[in-house]
């Protein structure tokens, strides 16, 4: 089952409702032992980032998921959640964060409206599994201070599998999702994003069906002809 | 490229939608919740409950309604009126709500905005002033526009945001019912004297007064309430016509 890891974010009743409406099983705890069980793990968040990496250290969670996401468990991190896959980030520059991928969150630069607050349009990159079945071109919703740059990315770096799934403009490029194997991060929140947010979480959900069947086939339904 | 948003308001009194509506075919034309899933099924991109309960007895309807709504549409909601500690915040916030707005409650004790936006973020702290013109300025009013208070809105307006708040719901009370257009040049005040988006309110009547006050007057958003209840102004259309001026919105 689905966790959606409770660590005392704001928005994490939007993210239930939002499961909850695509009929998707799933299980919010804040529980160690719940989340080395589960067969696929929600981060949500909206907030501090330095207040995030304190609950989750003081509820034991950040050598659990660095564990589950190096075991191929479906990780999605909304928002505060993605930031949490990276190094760092300028809004608690002592705490670092899970390190899985590469880089650091920045701030937005002077001159800009700060939050980015309100729709903005994805430039997706084709294929991704996140956004499968999905326009091009989407509107979604951020809100958020904090972003990682397009050259933090490790795409620069890595051009066999880069992990940028979708850019969006303010200001400048900026990732606004991104994708490898079994990790999964969107700056945007899925859950306020309308039928296209829907879409995206069905999207993790199903392909986190998919894979929990192909790790444990005898457990994976009906397979008698 | 950021959308500039459109953004429904409904007065909502002991959790029901004030202000008949004719707006399309409702089950219950008075249910906040029903309303805000049609605003969302046109294409609206925030809806604001203000809540004008008045008796504190039937407060606590509100968060129920915020709670079938955030069930059922999943666009950001935020929610005014009442708001007087981070306690109000937090149980309208975990119901369901992305943004509370506060008004008196922040001009009588400014750390009030702190206090929330250390609590939830800024992000989801939105400071609703009610500016009325006076002279050169404007000046601030609380208690739905009663009371007039001491203090410049653009000054209000840069404190409200070195203390914390995440975005300014800025009314013209000078606007607001005449369907004559936002107060452009107010907008564009606040807008150029804060680095945090700026919502207009008060005096839409075309979707003309919409494109104005989002390009002359640099706001982030607008707001509207009985035009789009009584169908003067569909969002849809409303949409078409931003978009045909080139300028950016969430079709």
């Amino acid at each position: 089952m689905i966790s959606v890891v409770d660590y005392g974010a704001g928005n994490l009743r939007s993210v239930e409702n939002a499961l909850r409406y695509l009929q998707v099983p799933f299980a919010t705890t804040s529980q160690a032992g719940e989340v080395s069980r589960a067969s696929a793990i929600i981060l949500p968040g909206v907030g501090h980032f330095g207040h995030m990496m304190r609950s989750l250290e003081s509820l034991g969670l950040i050598p659990l998921l660095r564990e589950a996401i190096g075991k191929d468990v479906p990780y999605l991190g909304i928002c505060l959640g993605m930031h949490a896959l990276y190094e760092g980030s300028e809004e608690a520059p002592a705490l670092p964060g899970l390190g899985v991928l590469q880089g650091g969150i920045r701030r937005f630069p002077e001159g800009l409206k700060v939050p980015q607050m309100g729709w903005n349009q994805l430039q997706v990159t084709p294929g991704t599994r996140l956004f499968q079945g999905v326009e091009d071109g989407p509107f979604v919703y951020f809100a958020h201070a904090y972003y990682l740059p397009v050259d933090e990315d490790e795409a620069s770096r890595d051009r066999e599998s880069p992990p940028v799934a979708a850019l969006a403009d303010y200001g400048s490029n900026f990732v606004a999702a991104v994708e490898r194997d079994n990790i999964f991060g969107t700056q945007f929140h899925p859950e306020k994003s309308g039928e296209i947010g829907l879409r995206i979480l069905r999207n993790f959900a199903v392909l986190s069906q998919d894979q929990a069947k192909l790790q444990s086939p005898s457990r994976g339904g009906s397979r008698v002809g | 490229m950021l959308a500039k948003r459109i953004i429904a308001c409904l007065d909502v009194k002991e959790g029901r939608v004030v202000k008949g509506t004719q707006f399309v075919q409702l089950r219950d034309a008075g249910d906040p919740a029903e309303l805000a899933a049609a605003y969302n099924g046109e294409g609206v991109d925030e809806v604001i409950f203000l809540d004008i309960t008045a008796s504190t007895e039937k407060r606590g309807l509100i968060v129920e309604t915020v709670v079938r709504t955030a069930r059922q549409v999943f666009i950001p909601l935020a929610v005014g009126g009442g708001i007087r500690a981070v306690g109000d915040a937090r149980r309208i916030l975990t119901s369901g709500a992305d943004k509370i707005s506060v008004n008196t409650a922040a001009v009588e004790k400014p750390e009030l905005i702190t206090e929330l936006s250390e609590e939830f973020g800024s992000q989801a702290v939105v400071l609703a002033i009610d500016a009325r013109r006076e002279g050169d300025g404007w000046r601030v009013f609380t208690y739905g526009g009663r009371k007039p208070v001491n203090l410049s809105v653009v000054e209000w307006a840069i404190e409200g945001e070195a203390f914390g708040a995440g975005e300014i719901l800025l009314t013209s009370m000078d606007c607001d019912g005449t369907e004559k257009g936002f107060d452009c040049e107010l907008t564009r005040a606040v807008s150029r004297a804060v680095k945090i988006p700026v919502i207009a309110s008060g005096g839409a009547g075309s979707p003309e007064h919409f494109a104005q006050v989002l390009t002359e007057g640099e706001a982030d958003a607008a707001l509207a309430a009985s035009i789009f209840h009584y169908g003067k102004v569909r969002i849809r259309d409303l949409k078409e016509h931003l978009k045909a001026q080139g300028i950016p919105v969430r079709m």
